[in-house]
Order: structure tokens, then sequence, then C-alpha cells
């Protein structure tokens, strides 16, 4: 079984957003970039349902510029077999990455799709479900425990009411949630044995895919500073200061 | 026998700043053929160094020839420089020293310019690992450097193994290269077991406390290079500030402090925040945001610290070895230079240790410490005393027949009470931020909660019994990352007890601790790699 993982470049969790003086975007240069934390839990999934023997092949996937190379060769340090990179520099809305990943998808034929249900750049939480739509197969988003047996996904979804439980019948698309796994550090010889692994790189061009910009941003804004407190001296004093601004 | 997994190179590099960087990229130009790592403990190269930073061009154009057609991404040439001398309400602007003329040099983020190295290197066949810290060293049978074991990942605070943890793999090498930066802790084990400090006076070492401003347009002169000295320090500790004014109304600014102060009292990064709202300085950054913060002690010992460079299997090159130029405030061309001679040297003598360091005292990196070297002992006497006596030194280009001694800085804090406390005077704070807790959000550092606690107290009964009554326990005070806290906790039985809490997690890899605890017993140590700091454009 073949396992395409979605693998996206984000600004790193760790780092401190800042939106650029002009209101066009936010700084990246200088910025720390790393794995979607949702992706990296996403091939940690593949690589152990592999380990496990379920598996037998992990092809990672990126969408970028061309010095998006680095960070696949994470992924591949990480333990998958291979890496595919789609090139552009453009950025990529969820409509157009669904559809890069169904021109992938059939070349492929991969029998398991695991993305990150969201990426925390854009927080769209879209991709999956629109590849599902695309691709016209059964999709468990949310996930936080997959089993994976006789051609079926049982899959535990984090709802809102609590945990769901689905099966959906393979080929199919999962989106992975937090409690799923925790990603393993990756080794320095792991790294070095990831020069080697192959990446196909593919024009964007080349896929015969649209891009379609359906999302115009128009304006970027840091949230506005919260004003400062008021300290009362007691109970009364609050409720007196809440009926003032007329919450009471 | 461990069955540890292992990698061999020729070379292996213990940290990627200038030093390191250089030392790679030089020995591959020179021999492509030798293999070389380097080992960060970063989680990206460039995210936990700091400095002002004002470099001297020269040992990059050696270095790089053409790096001014394709410059790191901060990189303004300097403009007019500045010297100003303070007082609590005012300032007086004096000529410049003539060490601190910067005509033909670079404003730069040291930061963002080694991870504009890092890409240079590694297309030259260098292979850079961040996020790995070098927690040890390893040994050969004869007692010489065999290499570093790189940190365990995934071991909880109470030392068991985490369901991810991964053994880190030994780096065997044939000589491992030290470019820690200032107080490296593999460089100070080092030093110990090779005795490398025999013949040399104690290292000194000063307190950098630095923030990169967003200025509203049109405050910002590009170029201009603003140094002040005076208050907040009184005349007994040294302390001065620098301001640098980048592009994109952006300024780089810092305070530092010598960690050789006596008032157990004294708080580094108070001093910073006060020197900000000195009214020379606070008009300039009104209305503006932080982008980021952090501190990074610095080496300051210079011509007569300057421990032994080499040993069997290892070498010490740029600020761990003690290479900065204080009266200049410049170490970046001192660490790029040897990095370059070691690179040289290693090439010259079959990847052999031995001869460096004769080679490094006997070339222009040490001969401009050797100038310098009587200016910062001597303020040692006050201000004015080492204000005179640096006109003297600089005049005569350091002929003096004496060298002035260095001692310890954990030596040098008076008792509580067995000195008249300076009158600090400080004034009510407007700018941000409030406190250093405040701070520290700007180094947006990170250490996952559950691992070792990385700053290792030899004995915490000290802290209670005996500091707490002899200085006041001033670690809660050097720290300018709020680190270590005394807590009072009220026992079972209604007792009350105090302790110290070391929240390590705030900890931005400083090394100001082990430098200055009174009793040394504090151990900075690696932590999981990646973890720390991650300073932008600093």
């Amino acid at each position: 079984m073949k396992i395409l993982v979605g693998y996206k470049r984000v600004v790193d969790y760790n780092v401190r957003i800042q939106v650029k003086p002009d209101g066009s975007g936010v700084v990246t240069d200088g910025v720390k970039l790393s794995a979607n934390p949702f992706d990296d839990i996403a091939l940690e999934e593949a690589l152990r349902l592999r380990e496990k023997g379920v598996a037998t092949e992990v092809i990672v996937v990126g969408i970028g510029p061309a010095d998006l190379t680095a960070h696949l060769r994470n992924g591949l340090a990480m333990g998958a077999n291979r890496a595919i990179h789609v090139v552009t520099a453009d950025a990529v809305q969820p409509l157009t990455a669904a559809r890069v990943f169904l021109k992938l998808v059939e070349k492929e034929q991969p029998e398991l799709v695991i993305l990150g249900k969201q990426a925390i750049d854009d927080d769209a939480n879209q991709t999956g479900q629109m590849l599902a739509a695309l691709w016209d197969r059964p999709q468990a988003t949310f996930a936080s425990k997959i089993e994976i047996a006789d051609g079926k996904a049982t899959v535990t979804r984090e709802v809102d009411a609590g945990l769901e439980v689905i099966e959906a019948e393979l080929p199919a698309v999962i989106t992975t949630d937090l409690r799923l796994n925790e990603p393993r550090f990756i080794k320095l010889p792991d790294i070095m044995k990831a020069k080697s692994k192959p990446i196909d790189t593919i024009e964007f061009g080349s896929l015969d895919v649209a891009a379609h910009d359906h999302l115009k941003t128009t304006q970027y804004a840091a949230p506005t500073k919260r004003s400062k407190g008021v300290m009362v001296k007691d109970a009364a004093e609050l409720v007196a200061a809440l009926k003032q601004k007329g919450l009471l | 026998m461990s069955d540890r997994e292992t990698m061999e190179y020729d070379v292996v590099v213990v940290g990627a700043g200038p030093a390191g960087l250089s030392f790679a990229i030089r020995l591959k130009q020179l021999k492509p053929e030798v293999s070389v790592c380097v080992i960060e403990k970063a989680s990206t190269i460039g995210a936990q160094i700091l400095s002002g930073a004002v470099i001297e061009p020269q040992p990059l154009d050696a270095l790089l020839p053409g790096w001014r057609d394709n410059p790191p991404p901060i990189c303004v040439p300097a403009g007019e420089d500045e010297f100003w001398l303070l007082s609590k309400t005012s300032g007086r602007k004096l000529p410049v020293p003539p060490g601190m003329h910067n005509h033909g040099n670079f404003i730069v983020s040291l930061g963002a310019m080694c991870a504009w190295l890092a890409p240079q290197a590694e297309a030259l066949g260098v292979d850079v690992f961040p996020g790995f810290a070098a927690a040890d060293t390893i040994y050969n049978e004869d007692g010489s450097v065999a290499g570093v074991r790189i940190g365990d990942m995934g071991v909880a605070k109470d030392g068991t193994h985490k369901p991810g943890y991964t053994e880190g793999i030994d780096i065997k090498a044939k000589v491992t290269v030290l470019a820690e930066g200032a107080r490296g802790s593999l460089t100070k084990q080092l030093i110990k077991r090779f005795k490398l400090d025999a013949d040399s006076d104690p290292q000194g070492y000063s307190i950098g406390i630095k923030e990169l401003w967003q200025l509203p347009p049109g405050r910002v002169t590009p170029g201009k290079i603003v140094h002040s000295f005076g208050w907040p320090a009184d005349t007994h500790t040294y302390g001065g500030s620098f301001l640098y004014h980048l592009d994109q109304d952006r300024v780089a600014l810092g305070y530092v402090s010598g960690l050789d102060y006596s008032d157990p009292n004294y708080q580094p990064w108070e001093a910073f925040q006060q020197w900000k709202n000195h009214p020379t300085v606070k008009p300039l950054l009104d209305g503006g945001t932080i982008l980021s913060a952090g501190a990074r002690a610095i080496v300051t010992g210079g011509y007569q610290s300057l421990p032994k460079t080499e040993m069997p299997g290892a070498l010490l090159i740029g600020d761990t070895a003690g290479l900065l130029n204080v009266p200049k405030v410049k170490g970046t061309h001192q660490a790029i230079k040897s990095g370059m001679l070691a690179a040289e040297h290693l090439v010259a003598h079959g990847l052999d240790s031995a001869g460096f360091d004769a080679k490094l005292r006997g070339s222009d990196v040490m001969a401009e410490l050797r100038k310098v070297r009587n200016i910062k002992p001597a303020f040692k006497k006050g201000l004015w005393f080492g204000m005179l006596n640096a006109a003297w030194e600089t005049v005569t280009g350091g002929i003096s027949p004496w060298t002035l001694k260095n001692k310890a800085d954990w030596s040098s804090l008076h008792k509580l009470g067995a000195q008249e406390e300076p009158k600090r005077d400080y004034v009510q704070r407007t700018l941000a931020p409030r406190d250093r807790l405040a701070g520290v959000y700007f180094a947006a550092t990170e250490h996952d909660e559950d691992q070792p606690i990385h700053l290792h107290v030899a004995d915490t009964r000290i802290c209670i019994d005996q500091c707490t009554t002899e200085y006041g326990n001033p670690c809660t005070r050097f720290c300018p990352a709020n680190v270590y806290e005394i807590v009072e906790d009220v026992h079972a039985d209604g007792s009350k007890g105090r302790r110290l809490q070391i929240n390590a997690a705030n900890c931005v890899h400083c090394k100001t601790c082990d430098i200055k605890d009174p009793y040394e017993i504090i151990t900075w140590l690696t932590p999981e790699g990646g973890s720390g700091p991650n300073y932008q454009n600093l």
C-alpha cells in the first residue's frame, strides 16, 4: 500500500508572527520555517503504518518554490521513501492544492492520502475535504486514531460531542488531529541518508491545474491590543463598573 | 563498549557562528576532500546568536571575495559615529575614540549573517546540522579528544525515557573544533581537563542585552552608530550602550554590563531598561514596537586571559577561545580570522591540532588583542581612571611594559553590606517591556517543560543557607530571563521554607549564571537540541 502525505512548509509555531508595516502580509524574511505540525503528525502516522507492515511506501508531497527542497529533505530524514515537489512561486489556495493532489493521486494511485487537518498559517481546514470530493472517495477528518484492515480504515474522529468512530473504504482521505501521535525526532544519520533519497520535481504548469484565485486577501492586521484593565476593590465596585458599561 | 550509533568525519565543528562557519568554509576551499560537519544547538542557524553588530569587512573579503555583490539580508554601511557620556538627565557628545571609528564597516544582524553563511558552507559540501546539541566530548584511549556526543532527545524531567526517546549519536572526528561562543559548555570542560588556562589569567565576561525595534517612519538615519557610557552605570560598574540605525525604520539597541561588577544588588536587565528611558534615547523609541529581544554573555578577558587554544585532537576558535576586542566592541572579525587560521593550520599539518596555538599567537589576531590588553582591566579602578588609562594605552598603541591582571568574575561580588550600595536613583520606566518575563516573550524561547533542567545547581542548600544572607541570591537579579526565583513554601506541618526554583524554560542561553554565581555551583548544560531562544535578526 502506498500512502501520499501532504507536507506543507509554514512559519514555525514558535515564531512571533509580525504583520508587514504596509499590511500586505506577514513577515517571512529571516523567519524560521518548518513543517506544519499537523503534517508532521500525518507523516508520523504513515511511517507507523509502514513499520507495522500495512503500508509499503510513504511519499511526501510539497507545493512551493524551488527552495522547498530542503524542507522535503526533512520529511525524507524522518523516514519517507521519496518526495514529490510541485514547483510554483505563487501562494497556493486550498482548492488549487486539492486539485494538485488529485493529479498526483491519479498518477501514483495511493490507497491512502493523509493530510494535516489544517495548516497553521492560513488555518483553512479545506484541502482534505476538497480532495475527497474531487476524487469522489470517502473522507475521515480530525483523526485521533487510525486502524487499517481488510481494505477499510477505522478512524476515531475528534468531534464536538467527543469521539466518533467511522469506517471508510479505501482508497480514502484522512486528515490528522493533534492527538493522533507524537512525531519522532529526526536522527543525524537519517539526515545523511535522506540526501540520497529521490525527490521528483514537477512544474506546477505541467499539471494542467487551473490556479483560480477564488479568495482575495485585502489586508493583514495584527489583533488590536487589549486595553489596560481596571482593578476593582470589591464585588460592589465590580457590579457598579459593569452596570456603568451597560453589561448588567 | 556502548552500542551508540556513530558517524565519522575528518572534522567536527561545534557551533554555527561566524567562527565555526568561516572555519568550515575555509577548510573546504583549501581541501574539498576533507569531510566536515557543523553541529548547532539552535533549531535553525542564527536563532541563538546575538551581537550588536558592527563588523569589519576585511576578513569576509578574504574568505568570500565577492560577498558584497550578495550581502547578508541586513547589511547597512556604517555612517556617522557618535560617542556620548550620559548623566541621569542629560548627555554630552564626546570625540569618538580612535578605535571606535566605523567608516568602511557594516551594521549587520549576526543571526541573519550566519543564516546567510550556512548555505554557502553547504554549497561547498559542509554538513550543517541545526537542532542538535553537542552535549559532551568523547575521548580516545590516549586521552585525546575523539569527537562529540549529541544529547539524547525525549528524556523526561525525572530522567526516564519518553515514548519518542532517541539516543544521541557520537560524532567521531580526527579534529574537534570548538566554536561555541563565549563560555562554551564543552570548552569549559576541556579547559579544565587539559589545564588550558594554566598560564593565563581567568577569563572575563560582560553581559549584553539587546532589542530590535520597529520605529514610526522617518526617525531612523540608516548607518548611524551611537555608543554611550555613564548613566545608568555608577562609576565602579563597567557599562555602556549601543544604538545602531538599520534600514526599514529599524534600530538595534542594547546595553552591556561588565560581569566584574561588585554590587550584589545590580541588575543588568534593569540597567538596560533604564538607559532606554534616558531623555536622549526615549524620544526615538516612543511609539515603536519591539521585534525581537535577547541576551548573551560576551568574552572580554582578551590577551592576558586567552587560554591555550589547542589540545590533542581539538582547537578553540572565536569567542569560546576569547578573541573579542573590547575597546573596539567587536569580535566577529576576530572570529572569522581565527576560523580561517585554524583551517589553514589543519590543512598544512595533516589535521594535527599541534602548533595552532603558536600560529594564532603569532598572528595579527593576537597582535590586535595585545595592543588593547590594558584598557578594560583598568576600569576596575573606576570610570575616570579607566578613561585616562584607555587614552594612554590607545595613544601609545599598548606599548606599556606592564600587563594588568584579570580576576574571575564570580569572585568580584561583594557580600551584602560590605560596600556602600551605589545610589541607583532609577527613573520610573514607561517603555516596554514592563519586566523580564515580558521581555523574554520577544526572545521566543522554547524548551519542552518535560526535560531535565539544563541549569545544574550542585548544592541548592548553599542558595538558602548561605547565599541568601551573604549575597541575597544575586542569581534572581543577574539573570536577564527571570530563570532563578526564591519561593516560599508552606509545608504540611505549617512551617515555612524557602527554596530555589529554576524556571529553565525561560532560559535564553546567555551563560551569565554559569559565570557570575559567587559559589561557582551553577553549571549550564545543553538542553534538548533545538530548545532555547528563537531570535529573529539579532
